[in-house]
């Protein structure tokens, strides 16, 4: 297997924490910014988060998990998001869904083995108007059909 | 800075926006090409599109003459990436970024707009130049999208050169509390984040709580999947949001406020933190405000994805950190909220109508709309419909203007089944209600709701059961599981609709459904669990002949639902190669 890249920044990680010392009310700021630079939260980083919040770690794990936009384990290195909110599942979501694993060979929420992609389903991202709606990262894929869906995967790497 | 200097400043921004207002400029540009950068237009390409007008007008050596502007959503989210340009107001729609040069050279060398980039009337063909012309855009009123799509977002002395903190200005130098309260009453303002309380009032309770310390916050969460016109509002014209805020602080006596805005709108959160930052250079965020003597500070707190978020006990709970349950009111927030101080907790639209009514009065704004619903309504219009995006209108206009004035009618030649307002906690209007005059009572009449604005149109090929089980789905997903009903009884129903999906439920299970459905609205802790069988309510009462087709006869006449392939899903069956 080839050597894989560390998956984060520790110091950077340290810096989001060190912030916010002493205020336990930051803690889903420090969570979303530990997140948005690794990709998910990383156990030790969590310890040092609820150290420094003065917070025990399950009141950490507790708030954490309830909110659907925190995830503990390491991703792709590309994020494919399928929207099933209300216009995206009018307009044909679930056909972009059954092509998305097709392709992909993985089923949502998981990752493929090599960590290219992950797959996970939202809940509207607001970019109703042009549904059905992928996100790959930071970018929106608008009025996706099924047929569409091997072309925007061949655009990562 | 103080009041005269805000005038100044005024003077100055309304010189460098003569252009969009169709008037002579002094700076010496001729055109101001506006690019529309919101989330769909993003997505459909329109920053490759700016890049390229750049490039162009600079390569046809231009740049003293025309000025480009990234903007907010202009509104018809499936025309872009677009560009309309001053004077005149040319609207170019679809715009490729092959299609720049002949643009720049077409209309901003020769002065002759380029015919085949310009919108069409879908019917006759005829070209329709100027925004005023397009009725998507004409039969519209404006308050909160006032700016949007018209200012660039990230330029305070645009926003200011159109009245912006003008309001703001107006109440610190000479209105009382009470005077700014009374002026909310006279408005007749409800809130737009679903349940419609009048805002003077829950000003009023908030100005008259007990305490020292209060807060202003702005629910800017947005879970109803549908409803997308709080982000655009933030990313359009994030300052109207914020000098709402500042007025409702010194309204209630409150001196910080917070945006709580969802990490899925990204967007939404850089602007609005520019707005911040550059209000705060202003002094207009300061601790003594265009100096009056009154202190206010805003900060954001980024939601992280749960739809219950939105509730506003819930909501208050995450912004201190906590997890993002509800707890039962009463207390109200306006009495105990964030950290159990009195607070005043308004949705974004709300937020971005406050600085029109003060400027123009209470009583300007109550002339608009009907009986117990004032002012104008954004929508979000999507699904089946030829132009999705957002549109305002005053409240009291017909569905029917809407989905086929403005919305140009039902996409492929269908027909129109309903009309889904108010998301998960909301319901289906026939089509046969067509002419029924939106406003919160006419909908709540139909067993729907206004909620936050979302409309998703539904043509034939819509099987209602399977709606129902999607909104189901959704809730069950979403409840926080704090309460026994509302975990329990959305799972029980999720069940029976599935069930009846597949043809695996009888005559019974719809009786037992609605049953289900009006205990949880009864028992329910929040407004989530109490809503959540609205969709199932609202179908069986207007299409109780679709569920007994399915209970009865085992058939879905559309096909849409996973029990029988009907026409539609054998034709995605071909397209995936046989899967189904
Ligand atoms: C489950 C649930 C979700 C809600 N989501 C939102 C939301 O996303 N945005 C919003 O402004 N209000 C939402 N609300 C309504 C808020 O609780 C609250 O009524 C509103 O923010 C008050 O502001 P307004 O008076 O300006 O409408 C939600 C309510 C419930 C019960
Ligand atoms: S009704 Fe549902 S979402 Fe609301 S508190 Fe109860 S379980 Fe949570
Ligand atoms: S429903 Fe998919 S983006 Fe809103």
């Amino acid at each position: 297997m080839p050597q894989q890249e560390p998956l984060y920044d520790h110091n950077q990680l340290t810096s989001y924490i060190e912030a916010h010392r002493g205020e336990p009310a930051s803690l889903i700021q420090v969570l979303s910014q530990i997140q948005q630079a690794a990709g998910y939260l990383p156990k030790p980083v969590l310890v040092e988060a609820a150290d420094a919040l003065g917070l025990s770690l399950t009141e950490v794990y507790g708030t954490a998990s309830f909110y659907a936009f925190f995830i503990f384990r390491p991703r792709g290195r590309h994020g494919i998001a399928l929207c099933n909110g209300t216009a995206c599942y009018v307009k044909g979501a679930a056909a972009v869904k059954a092509r998305l694993e097709q392709e992909l060979g993985i089923k949502a929420p998981d990752t493929t083995p090599d960590r290219r992609f992950s797959l996970d389903v939202v809940r509207c991202i607001g970019c109703c108007a042009l549904a059905p709606v992928v996100t790959v990262d930071e970018d929106v894929h608008a009025g996706v059909d099924p047929e569409k869906v091997p072309g925007i995967l061949e655009q990562y790497k | 800075m103080n009041t005269a200097g805000l005038a100044r400043l005024r003077t100055k921004a309304r010189e460098a926006l003569r252009l969009r207002a169709n008037e002579r400029p002094v700076d010496g540009y001729e055109h101001h090409a506006l690019v529309c950068g919101g989330t769909g237009c993003i997505s459909s390409g329109c920053r490759s599109v700016k890049n390229a007008l750049v490039d162009e007008i600079r390569k046809q050596g231009l740049e003293a003459k025309v000025r480009v502007i990234e903007t907010g959503c202009m509104g018809p989210c499936n025309l872009g990436p677009m560009i309309t340009v001053y004077p005149d107001g040319i609207f170019y729609e679809k715009v490729a970024a092959h299609a720049v040069e002949s643009l720049v050279a077409g209309h901003f060398r020769e002065g002759r707009p380029v015919n085949r980039l310009l919108h069409r009337c879908p019917d006759t063909g005829k070209v329709l130049a100027r925004l005023p012309e397009i009725p998507f855009f004409n039969r519209q009123q404006r308050i909160v999208l006032r700016n949007c799509g018209i200012i660039d977002p990230l330029s305070i002395e645009e926003y200011i050169g159109r009245d912006g903190y003008a309001a703001l200005a107006q109440v610190l130098n000479g209105m009382t509390r009470e005077q700014v309260v009374e002026e909310m009453k006279k408005s007749g303002l409800r809130g737009r984040g679903g349940a419609g309380f009048p805002t003077g009032l829950k000003w009023q309770f908030t100005l008259q709580a007990p305490g020292e310390l209060k807060y202003v916050v702005c629910n800017g969460d947005e879970g109803d999947p549908g409803a997308f016109m709080d982000r655009s509002v933030l990313e359009g014209d994030p300052h109207s949001v914020l000098e709402g805020m500042i007025i409702g602080g010194y309204a209630v006596g409150a001196s910080k406020g917070y945006a709580y805005i969802r990490a899925e709108y990204p967007l939404a959160i850089k602007n609005f933190e520019a707005a911040i930052k550059s209000a705060r250079e202003m002094g207009l965020l300061s601790i003594d405000i265009l100096e009056s003597g009154f202190g206010f500070n805003v900060e954001i707190r980024v939601g992280a994805g749960a739809f219950v978020c939105g509730e506003e006990t819930a909501l208050l709970h995450s912004i201190a950190g906590k997890r993002g349950e509800p707890r039962p009111r009463p207390p109200f927030p306006a009495q105990c909220g964030l950290y159990d101080k009195p607070t005043v907790i308004n949705n974004v639209e709300t937020w971005a109508n406050i600085a029109p009514i003060i400027l123009r009065g209470g009583d300007w704004y109550a002339g608009i709309g009907t009986g117990k619903s004032k002012g104008t309504k954004v929508f979000a219009l999507a699904g089946k419909i030829v132009n999705t995006g957002l549109v305002e209108v005053p409240l009291g206009t017909t569905l029917r203007e809407v989905v086929y004035g403005i919305g140009g009618g039902i996409q492929n030649g269908k027909s129109l089944k309903a009309i889904q307002s108010g998301g998960p906690s909301g319901g289906a209007i026939p089509a046969a209600y067509i002419d029924t005059p939106i406003d919160y009572e006419a909908l709540a009449a139909l067993d729907s709701i206004m909620g936050s604005g979302g409309l998703i149109v539904l043509d034939e090929d819509s099987c209602m059961v399977d709606v129902a089980r999607f909104f189901m789905d959704f809730v069950q997903d979403e409840s926080c599981g704090k309460c026994t009903p509302c975990r329990i009884g959305t799972r029980r129903m999720l069940e029976i609709l599935t069930r009846l999906t597949q043809g695996r439920a009888g005559k019974e299970d719809v009786d037992l459904l609605i049953e289900l459905a009006n205990t949880v609205r009864k028992t329910a802790l929040c407004g989530l669990g109490q809503t959540a069988g609205n969709p199932v309510l609202s179908t069986t009462r207007h299409y109780r002949h679709e569920y007994e087709r399915h209970a009865v006869e085992k058939q879905c006449s559309t096909g849409a639902c996973p029990m029988r392939i009907g026409p539609a899903q054998a034709d995605n069956a071909k397209k995936q190669g046989g899967r189904s």
